[in-house]
């Protein structure tokens, strides 16, 4: 039996392409249906459903404006019934008296309606998203890019020109930032505080935020820079100005920095700049060893030691005991699928740190590449480009690591299967309960299966919830990413 | 771009300043001297002859035997596909024309003056609803019609004019605005408050009190009597922003039912086209969208200035009439339109969108930036010769007169 595609376009209709993302992957879940996807047709959006064999003829003549509908499924029947839904979805009608709500379309407008607004999220189409970027800077707004492909070129121009207008940049690519408590995009909700955050890397800055507030602590601000502000290119012109900004904001008692190891010229100016501050500073540059850091501050090399040092020392979850629930492991190899990249890296580190030898798609410094045949453990970020090019994010849709979790499972080498579950605002609404439904079957075999929830009880979905559902499927889970990776190593060292 | 957001206040400053006053109904030739026989004017940017739609044809053939120049509507088609007649957008004479957007010398043309600048501008009289030759129609009785309103009411409209001061149209329309009218798609607000102006006058200059009530009845019995007026008041409102070097405000919109224009004050006078869109509406019984002609008429000059589709807000009855939308939802069009505005006008306002002046000043730089094209609330006339209109409904500007006229514009400041 063949498969059906059909094609729908739907001229100068514009949805955003997060809501475009969520409205696929209801239609893709209809019974029938192999795959769906909802997308403004831009070049490299129509590559993509081209790649997912999701386009014909019809769509041939889609542009930028237009909105495509692709259905594959099993049979027409099947594939026009989820075209209907795809449209209904689409069109939200409303019922009669229930006026839509107007939203303005551009910055300009938005502006005028909200006038003491000072920062713009920007989520549109890397093509675009400098442009609006730039028309948020002249109008005063501060900005947090969560849009990527963006060139270098612009970010270090947006900057620049930021910087003389006294605005921040966050981002491109800035996935996680709370200002004054209130969480934007991916982030989790944590209670005020005197710890400020400057993170390079968004899930990074989630779990330090969290372990912080489930140590009682509190955050300030978390400000989010951007992948590549620490790479030479841009000479951490917003790190810099968040480090001004955190050292002069009297709610900001101590600030802590998450980066990868950034290029050695820029990090001698943020050191400079730490070392000319009177607050005291936690660093971690996820994957260097030790830095040489200036009195006010110290280096943690993972996000959990970071977070401990934010708390002033405090040991975290002192009560878990690695040794006294780790089994042992059936098997040699330790598969890690994340969809956190820095928590990706926080394990690699803690690995390597106890000298195993591990490889990885996303590989720190001491980590190899991936190969087949290798016996390393394997540690995967499921969120970089090969695994999310035309689908979403898997903190979006956990489905993402649905067919590496299978094969692992299925792999007599692998005896522990290692997983972040990444919740709060911007996250799937049951990451932990797709998981479960997902391992089925497998969780009853002889692979062990160990997570950790990063999140807070605040967060819609709820931490202890999501660790209750883990727990009943029989996952062991650890209290932080850390601590899983800890879990690991014990249910190897048992198994000798 | 300090240059053109100057240019563009100096374009919206003279478009608030504008002080239109219909001040006489008069024939066309007398109108626009320049008008000779056998010229026709139509709405819309040039077009010839073999590129007309159907309704255009019918009317031009309506037309053409109603000022004697041809024997019968057969006779009339034959000469202007021999070349008999000149055809010129009406844009070109200071004058606009709703739908087909007929003009011709024996005529008579509304005259609204811009007072503040001192130009004027003409329209023909709005013939009712029903057969007319503004929708294609040209049988006996549309011509009959623009017989009487060339003999009879045009006279007496025009002598009831010029016995007073003219009627000032700024406060009249800005009334209209807080009673439900947009001024394109619903005038029955302003055409029963002209009425209420002109009455007194009308029954000071007639000598005959059956003819006088016939004129009330007609101007009582048309709900869009106005859109005629305001559209003169458009055109005399806009001609004094066209030529304002490097501003990007768009100083007419029209359509010929086969191309939609726009002109740009940065580019002065020149046309910037690409093919009419189809209406999205509703339609008379019997009729539906395979019976509609695309989108037709110089009556967007209405919302150049701010009105029609763009103060949709003062007249939810026609956000419900139109397209999908709630009533409810009528207020979105107008806000969505202010993002591809100048400024709001201070003395239009909107009460039940606490008094939100309606967007100004159409900027193709915002519209490109938006991709929001100008919303139009239009009638849909059929598209054989003949018929005459078959619905209403809403339309977009095309997206391309703005990206051409935005690529001479850019010209035009030094942009290449």
């Amino acid at each position: 039996m063949s498969s059906v595609i059909i094609n729908e376009v739907r001229p100068g209709f514009y949805l955003d392409s997060v809501a475009l993302m969520r409205y696929s992957k209801s239609i893709a879940g209809l019974d029938g249906v192999e795959e769906a996807a909802m997308m403004m047709a831009s070049p490299s959006n129509r590559q993509i459903m081209f790649d997912a064999g999701l386009l014909n003829d019809v769509s041939a003549g889609a542009e930028g404006g237009d909105l495509i509908i692709g259905i594959r499924a099993c049979d027409a029947n099947t594939a026009e019934a989820a075209r209907a839904e795809a449209n209904l979805i689409l069109d939200q009608p409303t019922t009669s008296g229930q006026g839509e709500t107007w939203r303005p379309k551009s910055i300009r407008a938005a502006v005028k309606a909200s006038p003491d607004a000072n920062l713009a999220l920007i989520s549109v189409a890397g093509d675009f998203a400098a442009a609006e970027a730039r028309k948020s800077l002249r109008r005063g707004l501060h900005v947090m890019m969560f849009s990527d492909n963006v060139s270098i070129a612009d970010e270090l121009s947006l900057k620049q020109e930021a910087r003389e207008l006294g605005l921040l940049v966050m981002g491109p690519d800035c996935g996680t930032a709370i200002i004054n408590g209130t969480p934007l995009a991916f982030a989790n909700v944590v209670p005020k505080g005197g710890i400020g955050v400057i993170g390079a890397s968004g899930t990074g800055t989630q779990e330090i935020t969290c372990l912080i507030a489930q140590g009682g602590g509190g955050i300030s601000q978390a400000l989010g820079v951007g992948g590549r502000d620490l790479k030479d290119e841009i000479g951490g012109i917003t790190t810099l100005m968040a480090l001004d900004a955190l050292d002069a904001d009297p709610d900001t008692r101590h600030i802590v920095l998450i980066s990868k190891p950034p290029a050695k010229a820029v990090a001698d100016k943020v050191v400079a700049r730490i070392g000319a501050s009177k607050k005291t500073f936690t660093v971690c540059f996820i994957g260097a060893t030790d830095w040489d850091l200036p009195a006010n501050a110290r280096f943690a090399s993972s996000l959990k030691t970071a977070s401990e040092h934010a708390l002033g020392g405090k040991a975290l979850f002192a009560n878990f005991n690695a040794n006294a629930i780790a089994k042992p492991a059936s098997a040699a190899k330790v598969c890690g699928l994340f969809s956190g990249g820095t928590l990706c890296a926080e394990v690699q580190t803690l690995f390597i740190n106890a000298g195993l030898t591990v490889m990885s798609n996303a590989a720190i410094p001491g980590v190899d590449a991936l190969s087949e045949n290798s016996t390393a453990h394997t540690i995967i970020d499921l969120g970089s480009d090969e695994y999310t090019q035309g689908r979403p994010h898997p903190m979006i849709d956990p489905s993402v690591r649905d067919q590496a979790l299978a094969t692992a499972m299925a792999d007599p080498s692998v005896g522990i299967v290692l997983v972040d579950v990444v919740i709060g605002y911007g996250a799937h609404e049951d990451p932990a309960g797709h998981l479960v439904a997902s391992l089925g079957a497998s969780l009853s075999g002889s692979t062990l299966v160990i997570a950790s929830v990063t999140g807070t009880d605040g967060d819609p979905q709820g931490r202890l919830s999501q660790i209750s559902k883990l727990e009943t499927a029989g996952i062991l889970v650890a209290p932080s990413n850390a601590d899983a990776a800890e879990l690991a190593l014990a249910c190897l060292k048992l198994a000798g | 771009m300090e240059l053109i957001e100057k240019a563009n206040q100096e374009a919206l400053s003279r478009m608030l300043a504008a002080d239109p006053v219909l001040i006489d109904v008069i024939p066309a030739s007398e109108a626009i001297p320049n008008l000779k026989s056998h010229m026709i004017l139509h709405a819309g940017p040039p077009v010839a002859w073999e590129n007309m739609c159907g309704p255009m044809q019918g009317a031009i053939a309506g037309i053409a035997k109603f000022e004697g120049w041809a024997d019968s509507l057969e006779d009339a088609f034959e000469k202007a596909a021999a070349g008999a007649f000149d055809f010129h957008p009406n844009h070109h004479f200071d004058a606009v024309g709703p739908m087909t957007g007929m003009t011709t010398i024996s005529q008579p043309l509304m005259v609204v003056e811009n007072r503040k600048f001192g130009n004027k501008a003409y329209c023909a009289l709005n013939e009712g609803l029903g057969k007319v030759m503004r929708f294609g129609g040209n049988d006996d009785s549309v011509l009959e019609r623009l017989a009487w309103l060339r003999d009879d009411f045009g006279p007496a409209f025009g002598k009831a004019l010029r016995s007073g001061d003219g009627i000032p149209l700024k406060h009249l329309v800005a009334r209209g605005l807080t009673m439900g009218d947009e001024m394109h798609q619903r005038n029955v607000a302003c055409s029963g408050l002209i009425l209420r102006e002109l009455a007194p006058a009308l029954a000071r200059t007639s000598t005959d009190n059956e003819e006088l009530a016939k004129i009330l009845a007609f101007i009582g019995g048309n709900d869009q009597f106005f859109l005629n007026v305001a559209m003169a008041m458009g055109k005399a409102i806009m001609d004094p922003v066209r030529g304002i070097e490097g501003s990007s405000v768009v100083t007419a919109m029209c359509r010929n039912g086969t191309d939609f224009g726009i002109r740009v004050s940065g580019t002065g006078d020149q046309w910037f086209t690409a093919p009419v869109e189809m209406p999205e509406g509703l339609y008379f019984p019997g009729y539906t969208e395979a019976d509609a002609n695309p989108d037709m008429g110089d009556s967007t000059i209405v919302e150049t200035i701010g009105l029609g589709g763009f103060a949709m807000g003062a007249a939810p009855a026609v956000a419900g009439f139109v397209g999908a939308g709630a009533a409810s939802d009528a207020g979105n069009f107008t806000r969505t339109m202010s993002e591809i505005t100048t400024g709001e006008n201070p003395e239009w306002t909107i009460p039940a969108m606490d008094y939100l002046g309606v967007p100004t000043g159409i900027d193709i730089r915002m519209v490109l930036d938006t991709g929001l094209a100008p919303t139009i609330n239009t009638g849909i006339a059929h598209k054989e010769p003949g018929v005459g209109q078959v619905g209403a409904g809403v339309v977009r500007a095309p997206m391309k007169c703005f990206e051409q006229a935005l690529i001479a514009f850019a010209e035009s400041v030094g942009v290449k």
